[in-house]
């Protein structure tokens, strides 16, 4: 076991992200509300989400993010790639209402939801896979998936019958302990957790840091059949270049600006961007 | 050389006493590590939640016995006023939630400062308990004393060692296994135990699948005051009810709970069961089983006792040194202190 052992003396309550969810503010009493509010038609034009404008950084920091700007359409793909330290994260982080955005919005089908707390906004329908501690490891597959689904007082079965189809290995592991599987499986419950509210936006945080490049293939292949069923995926990718294959739309951030924005084409395209962030 | 004679008293002072001392223990530490699992701290208030939840079953069951009851049967009252108690401990343990604990979990404090926080709450609770029953030894068992005494059982045997067998003993026995038996259903079956599972393994996923923390953090609360109450009553009509020794009985309790591995209930009833047997078998004294086993005159002249029972609780103390260095995640792999 050598050092294994050691591994439980360190804290290991979350996944060392406090401001997951933010104390304070939002009870979760008002989900159902927050699901109404799904059906409200966006503007003309408008992205289904939309973290517009957005300047600020953690509790009483010095702003990470100035003036940036990140959009995903329905049923698109938008990724957000950049050097190490851009705010790749940060970016998505705000979005989702994990740190304090001082000017700007985020509009989620055309409603402002900045004061929302991250709870909140998955009743509302978002959904977040953060990069790491993204499963409960001591439970099934499958609880793993009905603890995704808690809010939900319908019936899931269907949903998850749809995660199944998506990932036909959890299917067969689905009495197993999620923490027993291998990096790859488990993203792919981390995944499906968050598919089980039903949203209309997936957040990824970097879902293939730590897999094979095999498995991190079948990954953006799965990412885009969730995407044909019309959820819309906003994800923050180190591996630039794939990420950009699938992309729709692709932000480039450095020091927590938006650089080059374009479709995932255009950006491969780009000499300026290939030089700096790409590697030639 | 006598096996069977051997056997009957090893299972008459070692075997029965231990089974059922093993069985509230473990019904104690899984309070503990319920509590541990849930709001991560080591609840150092339990011995005394125990003591609290039994006083008030012993006051409802001495209100019963002055109504004329004596035994439900051949069970005791105490069986009866169970309920009573654990409600009332229930409340007591929620009240303290509200004025102590919740203050501190909104300031996000570390487990260290809760740990502190829970030992004002037993002095508070161990002296609510001394003030309300006082500070003697109490006795409220009635019902018939055994399921089969020493005497009846060498007349059915026509051995020379007798075997009794309390009816305290198999109460505990049998309550101890519906509780676990509920209490792991309830985990493993049905929504509100798996919120509790995943709370414990991750809080902040938790949060995002919009599991309430509040409502885990009370029903963590309820069952825990179940468990200990039970405990503390099984304990009391085994033995005796007096606060002190319920507040001793806080480190094998915690050294069950710690051998088991924190936070992991199947954990908790495996340690409770260790800490038993080796707290009966270090203290007993082995010249009856000895002399039985060999011919007579090599029967030994001392008392063949490793430990007197007064050191008991340095056995616990012992396992749980030895498991913190070697092992601190406990047999069940559970979290380190």
């Amino acid at each position: 076991m050598g050092e294994d052992r050691y591994e439980a003396l360190r804290d290991d309550r979350g996944n060392k992200d406090r401001s997951i969810a933010r104390p304070g503010g939002g009870t979760l009493a008002s989900a159902g509300t927050e699901t109404e509010a799904r059906a409200v038609p966006g503007h003309a034009g408008e992205p289904m989400l939309i973290g517009d404008a957005m300047t600020g950084g953690y509790g009483r920091g010095a702003d990470i993010l100035t003036e940036c700007t990140i959009a995903v359409d329905r049923g698109k793909i938008s990724v957000i790639v950049g050097p190490n330290g851009a705010g790749k994260s940060t970016a998505m982080k705000a979005v989702f209402g994990m740190l304090d955005v001082r000017a700007g919005q985020v509009r989620l089908g055309g409603r402002d939801i900045t004061r929302l707390t991250p709870q909140a906004r998955v009743a509302a329908g978002m959904a977040f896979v953060p990069q790491t501690s993204n499963i409960f490891t001591s439970m099934t597959v499958e609880e793993n998936l009905e603890m995704g689904a808690f809010l939900r007082r319908d019936d899931i079965g269907e949903t998850m019958e749809q995660v199944y189809d998506l990932f036909p290995i959890l299917r067969e592991k689905r009495r197993q302990a999620a923490g027993e599987l291998s990096g790859g499986q488990r993203q792919q419950v981390a995944v499906g957790r968050a598919l089980m509210t039903r949203p209309t936006v997936l957040m990824l945080d970097e879902p293939t840091a730590g897999v094979s490049p095999i498995v991190m293939d079948e990954l953006f292949d799965r990412i885009i059949e969730v995407a044909r069923t019309g959820i819309s995926i906003l994800m923050v990718e180190q591996n630039a270049r794939q990420a950009l294959e699938i992309a729709d739309t692709g932000y480039v951030l450095v020091q927590g600006r938006n650089a080059y924005t374009g479709t995932g084409a255009e950006l491969l395209a780009d000499p300026e961007v290939r030089r700096s962030f790409l590697g030639g | 050389m006598d096996l069977l004679n051997a056997f009957v008293a090893f299972a008459n002072f070692v075997l029965i006493p231990a089974t059922a001392y093993g069985a509230q223990l473990a019904l104690g530490a899984l309070g503990v590590t319920l509590i541990y699992g849930i709001l991560r701290f080591s609840n150092i208030a339990h011995g005394d939640t125990m003591a609290f939840g039994t006083m008030v079953t012993i006051l409802v069951t001495w209100g019963l016995q002055g109504m004329g009851m004596d035994g439900i049967g051949p069970l005791p009252t105490a069986l009866l006023a169970l309920p009573v108690g654990i409600a009332a401990c229930a409340l007591w343990l929620l009240a303290t939630d509200r004025v102590v604990y919740r203050f501190y979990r909104a300031q996000k404090a570390a487990p260290v400062i809760l740990v502190i926080v829970s030992m004002g709450v037993m002095f508070v609770t161990n002296g609510v308990v001394r003030f309300v029953i006082g500070t003697d030894d109490q006795r409220f068992s009635d019902g018939e004393r055994f399921i089969i005494s020493a005497r009846t059982f060498r007349e059915m045997t026509g051995l020379e060692e007798g075997l009794a067998f309390r009816t305290s003993q198999g109460l505990t026995i049998v309550v101890a296994a519906v509780a676990v038996a509920l209490l792991f259903w309830f985990l493993n079956r049905t929504r509100t135990g798996k919120s509790m599972r995943a709370f414990s393994d991750n809080e902040d996923l938790a949060l995002l699948s919009g599991i309430n923390p509040e409502r885990v953090v009370m029903v963590a609360w309820l069952i825990t005051a179940a468990l200990a109450t039970t405990a503390g009553v099984l304990y009391g009509l085994d033995k005796s009810f007096m606060p002190f020794t319920y507040f001793q009985l806080l480190l094998p309790i915690f050294a069950a709970a710690v051998v088991g591995g924190l936070g992991s209930p199947l954990g908790a009833i495996a340690g409770g069961f260790v800490i038993a047997f080796s707290e009966v078998t270090v203290t007993y004294a082995f010249r009856k089983v000895v002399s039985y086993l060999g011919p007579e005159e090599w029967s030994p002249d001392g008392l063949l006792q490793l430990l007197s029972t007064d050191y008991k609780f340095a056995v616990s103390f012992a396992i749980l040194v030895i498991v913190l260095i070697y092992r601190p995640t406990g047999l069940f792999r559970g979290k380190a202190v």
